[in-house]
């Protein structure tokens, strides 16, 4: 399970920055993740491939930089490539919670703070400082609900269950959204890219094509008003 | 006190496949029409090949009326009420033939006589307990000539498996004779689909190219279809799929005969203390208007004609409009839609374009095409394989168990396997039952203020095991194609759906049907309706060509009795 050598980098920097969060005693309940993030050094954008980070949108650093790491564990940059943190699918979902996901808005906020707070509580370190090992063991105490007790307003699987498949879509969807970054979701499932007229030679068994790496609104024959509206 | 506007002769409330159809048969006639509509024009510029905004956010059906009258539905009258997130159906000129599938069928012989048939063959006691299926009030013979009308005028890609009787094996031997080919050839197959259609033959069966209202070579100045792969939950980039909104609205218009009121929210349908329709009220940016007509014509999705009856309360109809004799909602169906197997081949199948009305067809276990003597059922399912994919559906498949559903071993397993998975659809009989009814929602209600539709159903013994064979059968089917994995998926519920049926059946008997075999209501005679909602049985295929028929039949016997109705 290989990471990418870029985030190992920055776990390496947040561990020697200190372990100010392992050794912070832990209220009960729901920590906020505003204070639970001061726990950790003000650091730090992700290190991100090709350059810095978008800027966030909807969510707070903290939160971003939390979303992030999910994500990253969810779809792995890994000896088989990039995954969602070089697709952007954090910066995908940040946005959407402005537009169409913005009735989820408070589920990420609370969701997120739960979430840091069952790591603080049950593995005394913040999610960020834990290994991958450890990342996805506090992610499937989520996924399976034995997280619940650590204060997760809904049931704590639905909460991950949620960011999955904003997850997939931030990394599969069209790059329009702020995700799938030059189109690394679609080159990791060997899809070929939009193609608006498609030849019985496209169809054929065995046909190897050529991806188009183009969003449906590279071309001005589409109106962007209603995709405009859920982007933004 | 709404606004009264000028007469006219007759409103059509709701123009998409059902009312959309009806406006050029009584436009050819010289008769005025008024069209009202709840949703907008669009046109092909906003039709993206986005599957973010299309299939997952739903786009074509957001911030539209249906949205906001989603029925509420439960499984039995104890049991209780949960209600969907949406509504699948979009409002819009045209409708949902906008982002349907457009597979365009046309019902076996069988579903028109499931009563007369069953008995003849297998004994009255082969009918399910419970059930209240009739056979129509006439045989496929009488629809012919209307399906063949819908077919040339809209455009459907076909082959024909029996004309006038001659049998023709590449098309389906199982069709009632048809009295000319379609209008295209086929859409055209997939190396996939070729694959799947030699297995199928290698299994004895007869597989065929189904039908489909996109063209497949240039038709009335409509482009031939591009295959580019987003028109499940999408509307076309190049008007190949076929909607009312391009061909018969249209041609109306030009005749001067039809007028088209966009976001036309109709909230009654009224009537004067003879119980005959005066016409229709609707809102429209809060404003009331009150549009009078000689003949209303409801042509509203399956929920909403029988809410909009239900809704109607009169004098004359204290229970609703045409409810006097309590069938309206009654005898609702739901196709059985669910109930699909999914299949893992080890290849790629290179199916990441295409449409689902591309594919590949059996029917040898659809309706009665098979012998039912030593089985516990009636009825059967269509067979349906095609070429559909798109990444984000692509990348969420289920891992057949084989790996957790996140993190690098699913990467590596969707990586490898996201092109070789193909999920069938099914469709099977679905019959009527006593239980199985529309009608108003005791709490939940639409913004205005009105009740939202209920349904109460669930499938019964006769559907579940009909969905049994049929996954059983379209198992065989994969794995003799080379599947080396498949999935049976659940049945699911009756909740509110694409193919709805019924609620204001067609039939002879007033005690025991709200639309008389011309569809026009039997307590009010200037009142007709169009829609699925008139369908007494489901047949094993999806409903629109039979509900544009319908509608066409309806509107012609209008324009030529149109004394005898407006008397």
């Amino acid at each position: 399970m290989a990471d990418d050598p870029k985030s190992v980098s920055r776990r390496d920097l947040l561990k020697h920055a200190g372990l100010a969060g392992a050794a912070l005693t832990l209220p009960s309940g729901t920590t906020p993740l505003a204070e639970a993030e001061q726990a950790r050094p003000a650091a730090t954008a992700p290190a991100m491939p090709g350059g810095k980070r978008e800027p966030v949108e909807n969510l707070t650093a903290a939160e971003a930089d939390l979303l992030e790491a999910i994500c990253a564990r969810i779809i792995p940059s890994d000896a088989n490539g990039p995954g969602a943190r070089e697709a952007r699918a954090a910066h995908f979902i940040d946005r959407a919670l402005g537009g169409a996901l913005k009735d989820q808005r408070d589920t990420y906020r609370s969701g997120l703070a739960a979430l840091a707070a069952y790591c603080l509580s049950s593995r005394r370190q913040p999610f960020l400082e834990l290994d991958a090992r450890n990342q996805d063991s506090v992610l499937i105490d989520v996924e399976t609900g034995a997280a619940a007790s650590g204060g997760f307003p809904a049931a704590s699987g639905a909460f991950f269950n949620m960011v999955r498949t904003h997850t997939l879509q931030g990394t599969f969807g069209d790059p329009f959204y702020g995700g799938n970054k030059d189109f690394v979701g679609w080159d990791l499932i060997g899809y070929p890219g939009i193609r608006l007229n498609v030849t019985p030679e496209d169809q054929r068994l065995g046909a190897r094509l050529t991806p188009t790496h183009k969003s449906a609104y590279d071309t001005a024959m589409f109106n962007k008003a209603e995709a405009d509206d859920h982007a933004h | 006190m709404p606004t009264n506007l000028k007469p006219t002769d007759v409103v059509v409330v709701g123009l998409g496949a059902a009312g959309g159809i009806s406006v050029l048969p009584l436009a050819q006639a010289g008769i005025d029409v008024v069209g009202l509509e709840a949703g907008t024009w669009l046109t092909k510029k906003d039709f993206a090949p986005d599957e973010i905004r299309n299939n997952v956010r739903d786009w074509p059906m957001s911030v539209q009326k249906a949205q906001q009258e989603v029925p509420t539905h439960r499984l039995n009258a104890k049991a209780p009420t949960t209600r969907a997130g949406s509504h699948p159906m979009m409002n819009a000129v045209g409708g949902t033939t906008l982002h349907y599938w457009a597979q365009s069928w046309r019902l076996n012989p069988w579903d028109f006589k499931v009563v007369s048939e069953t008995t003849k063959r297998y004994g009255a006691s082969r009918i399910p307990k419970g059930s209240t299926v009739e056979d129509w009030p006439f045989g496929i013979e009488e629809l012919e000539p209307y399906y063949d009308k819908v077919e040339y005028e809209t455009g459907v890609s076909g082959q024909a498996g029996n004309i006038k009787g001659a049998i023709d094996q590449r098309g389906n031997i199982f069709e009632a004779p048809r009295s000319r080919a379609y209008p295209m050839p086929p859409l055209r197959s997939t190396g996939f689909i070729d694959l799947m259609t030699s297995a199928a033959r290698g299994l004895g069966w007869h597989p065929f190219p189904g039908p489909a209202s996109i063209n497949s070579r240039p038709y009335q100045n409509r482009s031939a279809c591009m295959y580019h792969g987003f028109c499940n939950k999408g509307g076309c980039h190049v008007d190949a799929k076929h909607g009312p909104h391009l061909t018969t609205i249209p041609r109306a218009q030009e005749m001067g005969r039809l007028k088209v009121v966009t976001r036309a929210h109709v909230i009654s349908l009224d009537v004067d203390a003879n119980g005959r329709m005066t016409g229709v009220t609707y809102v429209t940016d809060g404003q009331e208007f009150f549009q009078p007509a000689k003949v209303v014509l409801l042509a509203g999705y399956t929920y909403e004609n029988s809410r909009m009856l239900l809704l109607s309360k009169s004098k004359a109809f204290p229970n609703g409009l045409s409810n006097n004799h309590g069938q309206v909602g009654r005898h609702y169906m739901s196709h059985g839609q669910s109930a699909s197997v999914t299949a893992l081949f080890p290849f790629n199948l290179n199916a990441w374009y295409g449409l689902p009305a591309q594919g590949v067809a059996v029917d040898n276990f659809a309706d009665d095409n098979f012998d039912h003597g030593a089985l516990d059922y009636i009825g059967g399912g269509n067979l349906w394989v095609m070429s559909d994919r798109r990444p984000i559906s692509a990348a969420s498949m289920g891992t057949f168990g084989r790996t957790p559903n996140w993190g690098s071993e699913w990467k590596a397993f969707v990586m490898k396997n996201a092109d070789r998975t193909n999920t069938s659809y099914l469709q099977k009989t679905t019959l009527p039952y006593e239980s199985n009814f529309l009608d108003l929602d005791p709490t939940v209600k639409d913004p205005l203020g009105f009740p939202v539709c209920r349904i109460t159903a669930d499938f019964q013994d006769n559907e579940r095991k009909v969905a049994a064979m049929a996954q059983e059968r379209m198992t065989e089917w994969y794995n003799a194609a080379g599947a080396i994995a498949t999935q049976a998926n659940p049945i699911g519920s009756m909740n509110v759906t694409t193919h709805a049926y019924g609620g204001t059946r067609m039939g002879r008997n007033p005690e025991t049907n709200v639309v008389n075999e011309w569809g026009f209501s039997h307590e009010v005679p200037n009142l007709g309706i169009l829609g699925a909602s008139v369908m007494g049985t489901s047949g094993a295929r999806n409903p629109t060509l039979t509900v544009q028929a319908l509608a066409w039949r309806t509107a012609e016997y209008l324009a030529k009795n149109w004394k005898n109705v407006t008397i």
